[in-house]
């Protein structure tokens, strides 16, 4: 009951726009090859059910695959940069200077090296939530409460202790707005691979469709990807709350 | 545990390019409480900062020896401001941070850090989260966490500044108490904390500043509110902080 009164209004929210979406179509009498209305769309839905499911499962696996990946490896950055100094001045600028590298043009090189499977496809979701991750986690490392910091060191804790007992724990909010920020990065990720070259996943299906004409199935494939990646955000965002049950700034997006 | 005085000399503290005291010296004696006040900026909270060996942003310098010659690392207690309780640990845990800081708690050291939370009323109270704690309660869990650790010096940055006033001489009681035999520095900006709870008052004052004594009221501590002398004494104890020169207003510190 209380799930279904602070759904509601979103829920009402995106009827609404359906609706008018279907209003649009009809009143205008737009043709379904440039926008199909939210019932063909729907029709394609369950036309090319099989067809869809087999493309999604591909995709999926890419970007679970890049997001831990991702967040395992960018985690792992911030902790080495937060317990070694030396590792700084050699590797926060090498990280630095590849964030600006647009990674749309990394894309057909990783094709190139890797081929036109999943890899490739794995590799750039990873790239795309690595730098954030590791950045913001390591901010968070950095920002430990000078307190918690004098009292470990009177408590005579070793560095790693410290680092571990204390400043990881201490980060764990900013670690988890960067998981969060990465569970909707890394679907662009994935299928920009599979744009860029790729005989399988829901952003090979979508450019197909667009060339075959087929709007209404791309759509479909559309929903199926913002769905995915709305349940991906929200199971990150249970997941972070459940790591933290005394977190009292529970700023998530469900409340 | 066995008391352990100390004494320092030759300390030093820079502010904004000039001495905001140099050669500094005193001298703690075993199991006695020192209060210590000064107006804003005098630099107290550095000075005992400087004593833990705890980073402070400005230039200083400090000779520290004990009665046994050996180093102070490893046998202070620091209890600030604010109590510092880690919000993801529960309280028990709070108070063994220490162990879990150096290696692994054991069980027996699990059942002393029930014992300590006994004493200060809050056995309770042991498998919640912090947050569920009231101020006063937080602090008497900084309490218990700093006795588990046994160490004959006690630092002290104005520990019970941060709760309401009758909470305050309860935690009085309870810390002069608890805390009996140690060597306590406390550096407090209320004159009352210090006349109750203190053997030696010092004040760090004047231009460069140094430390004046002040007579404390004569009796057993925590002294009672309405021991003899101890309104008097405050008041003169305000009237004194009152007319020392704030530390850094006028003219340059050669």
């Amino acid at each position: 009951m209380s799930v279904f009164k602070r759904l509601w209004p979103a829920l009402l929210g995106i009827i609404t726009l359906l609706g008018l979406w279907q209003v649009l179509v009809v009143v205008t009498g737009v043709p379904g090859y440039v926008l199909p209305s939210p019932l063909a769309v729907m029709q394609a839905f369950t036309a090319h059910q099989q067809l869809l499911w087999h493309h999604a499962g591909i995709t999926v696996i890419e970007i679970v695959a890049g997001l831990l990946i991702g967040c395992i490896s960018g985690l792992g950055t911030a902790l080495a940069l937060a317990r070694f100094h030396g590792l700084r001045r050699t590797l926060l600028p090498i990280l630095l200077i590849s964030q600006a590298v647009p990674l749309f043009a990394l894309a057909p090189i990783l094709m190139l090296w890797l081929g036109y499977g999943m890899t490739a496809k794995i590799v750039m979701a990873t790239l795309i939530i690595y730098f954030p991750v590791a950045s913001t986690c390591y901010d968070g490392l950095r920002q430990t409460p000078q307190g918690w910091l004098d009292l470990a060191q009177t408590l005579g804790a070793n560095r790693r202790r410290r680092l571990l007992r204390i400043q990881l724990p201490a980060a764990l909010p900013a670690l988890a707005s960067g998981m969060r920020m990465a569970a909707s990065a890394a679907p662009i990720g994935a299928v920009i691979g599979e744009w860029v070259g790729s005989s399988q996943g829901l952003g090979y299906l979508m450019l197909d469709a667009n060339a075959r004409m087929q709007v209404d199935l791309m759509f479909a494939a559309l929903m199926i990807l913002v769905t995915f990646g709305v349940a991906l955000y929200f199971t990150t965002d249970a997941m972070m709350r459940r790591l933290m049950p005394w977190h009292e700034d529970r700023t998530g997006a469900t409340s | 545990m066995t008391s352990l005085g100390f004494s320092l000399s030759q300390a030093r503290l820079a502010f904004s390019g000039q001495w905001l005291f140099d050669g500094l010296s005193a001298t703690f004696a075993a199991g006695s409480w020192t209060g210590l006040l000064g107006r804003s900026g005098s630099g107290k909270s550095s000075l005992l900062r400087m004593i833990a060996d705890l980073p402070i942003p400005d230039t200083h310098d400090l000779t520290l020896t004990t009665d046994d010659q050996r180093p102070l690392t490893g046998r202070l207690a620091w209890m600030a401001q604010q109590d510092q309780l880690l919000p993801w640990r529960k309280v028990i845990d709070n108070v063994l941070l220490g162990p879990a800081l150096r290696g692994r708690p054991t069980v027996a050291q699990r059942q002393h850090a029930m014992t300590l939370l006994n004493d200060v009323g809050l056995s309770d109270k042991a498998e919640q989260w912090p947050k569920t704690l009231s101020g006063g309660e937080r602090q008497r869990v900084a309490l218990a966490r700093t006795l588990f650790e046994e160490a004959p010096v006690v630092l002290m940055d104005e520990p019970f500044s941060a709760v309401d006033a009758i909470t305050r001489l309860e935690l009085h009681e309870l810390a002069a108490r608890l805390l009996a035999g140690r060597t306590v520095l406390l550096v407090t900006h209320d004159p009352l904390e210090a006349l109750r709870l203190s053997d030696r008052i010092l004040i760090l004052g004047d231009q460069p500043a140094s430390l004046s004594d002040f007579d404390v009221p004569g009796g057993q501590r925590p002294r009672a509110l309405d021991a003899p002398d101890i309104q008097r004494m405050q008041s003169q104890l305000v009237a004194h902080l009152h007319s020392a020169p704030h530390a850094n207003t006028n003219g340059s510190v050669a």
